[in-house]
């Protein structure tokens, strides 16, 4: 009896079927790149390690299908299915269990750099640039519903504000970390004005035009920016104490006025740290935003505008308001990127670099904070630890929103919220 | 007659060279409840939305309570006592009942906010047994409730309602008059921008008729209820 039930359970010719076509797949994908080998002007076929791939392919294949049809495989299944549209509103006193994992976090991110190697606290820092950045947008693509395409441009304007500031102003990193988020911002506003009206596909042109004009204007202004020979960035200092074995002009470097052994990665831990603390602040200020009334017209102007306008919500001040506010967190990533690298070019303010920041508020699901951080490292992190697949980056990320268009089409981390309860009544 | 509370002026409205609105004169007093009725395209809704300034008048005046609105911002109007619930209802999809009504707010500041919302739950019960489902899930009739309550939110002076019985069994739309004249008997002035003739007329103190962006005929609901040319141009000869 119970043998019968599982084999009616168990459609094994739906996984035979299932297995069969993923073979069939896995030939094509596989069969060029792994069976011809180039070797030296002579190709070499190597059918056996194709058909080993094949094989693996099609028995994992028939495996996860006849794991599927078990009551646990289908309850997964059902998970997939049911990701619903919209934000999942929860009840208004429930409490996440992040609040347990955060501090965990936050000290494990501050004793990591002293362990860690040079090379992996540089992947981290890109990590958290990008978390910033990610961030940043989306507040103006998650939150406010405002496709942005030329979000890099905020990102250059910080980065140039250093290189800039220091040339012609001598303002160090300090100095220029809130006058380039200040700069961004305005930048920010100055593109809101004449994109007010628009929506959606009209606005993503403008914006890809404004981070275009940006880019070019950076490129081609010789004498002010140095054209693509690019302009070096000084290093960040503690207190004026240069993170160097030697500091110019008879300073003190950091190393020596502390009586420390000098260690060549000062100055990425000095950057590290700030880094994650300027994190940490922009993802309080976020949380904070959104439980705001600011917060909430940016939802309501995603969901439906005109209702905002019936209702008589100054439209004009929650779209600007939005995008200052992204820009100057990407002007913030701006600054630390300038200095991480030492040298800024135009060649780093591509589209493909707005396209990349999209990618992760669109991989991390629009709105979800959490979802962001997860995507920025994921989309950062993964391709530098994995250099030798370097070239196959962008296919890796095409894959990737394939994938997830098809399992999770509003991201990875389902956008939640806990509901907002109405604050006390306040005497009038 | 003291001053009405709303009052339009030769109001004359455009969409490019299109005019949607030709010489409208419109008068509303405190407590009333008028209702503005008229076929698909008349105007009415665009009365209404101009109202709020878009689309702006190109000639006429706007009266609320004496000062003229014409040239005001919609966020000015909507915190100054007019508050609207759009046509279609336009709830947010994605926000809770309660976070719905805490939109309607804004204009005003939340400080009554706990108040209202178990006032809003006292007019309508539905909304309380959904306060955190999120509105795109619910019904057409509790979304239209919403509406309703979440322009009641900002404490207005006058209520401009647009067609609050479109797409809505007949039976919804009875609880819905049902409310509003509770609503009305409690003294709030109220514009109602309606196709349902027939509930709108029983339910109003005044009616307008619209005709191609012209008002075409006005009166007591009973006179117009009983008008021929309205019977037979709205009411389906009944």
């Amino acid at each position: 009896m119970s043998s019968t039930l599982a084999s009616k359970r168990f459609d094994v010719k739906k996984s035979l079927v299932d297995a069969v076509l993923a073979g069939l797949i896995a030939l094509i994908v596989f069969g060029p790149i792994v069976g011809v080998v180039l070797d030296g002007y002579a190709f070499n076929l190597q059918p056996d390690r194709v058909a080993a791939m094949i094989g693996a392919v099609m028995l994992g294949r028939f495996v996860l299908s006849l794991f599927l049809q078990t009551p646990r495989g289908l309850a997964i299944l059902a998970g997939f299915e049911t990701v619903g549209s919209g934000v999942h509103v929860r009840d208004p006193g429930y409490q996440s269990h992040l609040r347990w994992v955060l501090p965990l976090l936050v000290v494990v991110a501050l004793v990591f750099p002293f362990f860690a190697s040079k090379y992996l606290l540089t992947v981290v820092i890109l990590g958290l640039i990008y978390v910033l950045l990610g961030l940043g947008l989306n507040i103006v693509v998650g939150l406010a519903g405002l496709l942005d395409l030329g979000y890099v441009a905020f990102y250059a304007i910080g980065a140039y504000g250093l290189a800039l500031g220091y040339e012609h102003l001598g303002l160090g990193f300090w100095s220029v970390l809130p006058l380039a988020a200040l700069a961004a911002a305005l930048a920010g506003g100055l593109l809101g004005f004449p994109v007010l009206r628009m929506h959606g596909d009209y606005l993503a042109i403008v914006t890809l035009g404004f981070g275009e004009i940006i880019r070019l204007v950076l490129n081609n202004w010789l004498a002010f920016t140095g054209g693509p020979n690019g302009m070096s960035v000084p290093a960040p200092t503690f207190l004026g104490l240069e993170f160097s074995r030697r500091a110019k002009d008879g300073g003190v470097p950091f190393h020596e006025f502390f009586g420390i052994d000098y260690n060549a990665n000062f100055k990425f831990l000095f950057i590290y740290l700030v880094l994650l603390l300027v994190v940490l602040l922009v993802l309080y200020v976020k949380n904070r935003l959104t439980r705001m009334p600011v917060g909430r017209a940016w939802e309501a102007l995603r969901e439906d505008e005109i209702a905002c306008r019936a209702m008589g919500l100054n439209h004009v001040l929650v779209k600007l308001s939005a995008f200052m506010i992204g820009a100057s967190t990407a002007g913030l990533a701006g600054v630390f990127f300038a200095s991480y690298q030492g040298f800024v070019n135009p060649a780093s303010f591509t589209f493909f670099e707005s396209a990349l920041i999209l990618a992760i508020v669109v991989l991390g699901g629009m709105g979800s904070t959490v979802g962001v951080v997860l995507a920025a490292f994921v989309l950062t992190v993964a391709p530098e630890l994995l250099r030798s697949f370097a070239e196959y980056r962008v296919l890796l990320f095409g894959v990737l929103m394939v994938l997830m268009m098809i399992w999770r089409p509003r991201g990875l981390i389902r956008v939640s919220r806990n509901g907002v309860q109405p604050r006390q009544g306040v005497a009038p | 007659m003291s001053q009405p509370i709303l009052e339009l002026k030769d109001l004359d409205v455009f969409y490019g060279p299109i005019q949607a609105l030709k010489k409208v004169n419109l008068q509303i007093q405190e407590g009333e409840t008028v209702s503005l009725i008229g076929a698909n395209g008349a105007g009415k809704s665009t009365l209404l939305m101009s109202i709020f300034g878009q689309p702006r008048a190109a000639a006429g005046q706007i009266l609320y309570r004496g000062t003229d609105i014409t040239q005001k911002s919609s966020h000015f109007v909507a915190s100054n006592g007019i508050a609207q619930s759009p046509e279609g209802r336009r709830v947010f999809p994605d926000m809770s009942v309660e976070e719905n009504l805490l939109m309607g707010t804004i204009p005003v500041g939340d400080q009554h906010a706990e108040q209202d919302m178990q006032a809003m739950f006292e007019l309508f019960p539905r909304l309380k047994e959904r306060r955190n489902q999120r509105a795109m899930t619910m019904s057409g009739g509790e979304q239209q409730m919403l509406a309703i309550a979440r322009a009641l939110m900002s404490r207005p002076k006058l209520l401009l309602l647009d067609e609050p019985s479109l797409g809505l069994a007949p039976i919804v739309v009875k609880q819905i008059f049902q409310t509003l004249r509770e609503l009305a008997r409690s003294g709030m002035t109220i514009f109602l921008v309606e196709q349902n003739a027939n509930h709108a007329l029983r339910l109003s103190n005044r009616g307008y008729v619209m005709v191609n962006g012209e008002i075409r005929l006005s009166g007591s609901g009973e006179e117009l209820l009983g008008n021929e040319e309205v019977r037979k141009a709205y009411l389906g000869g009944h």
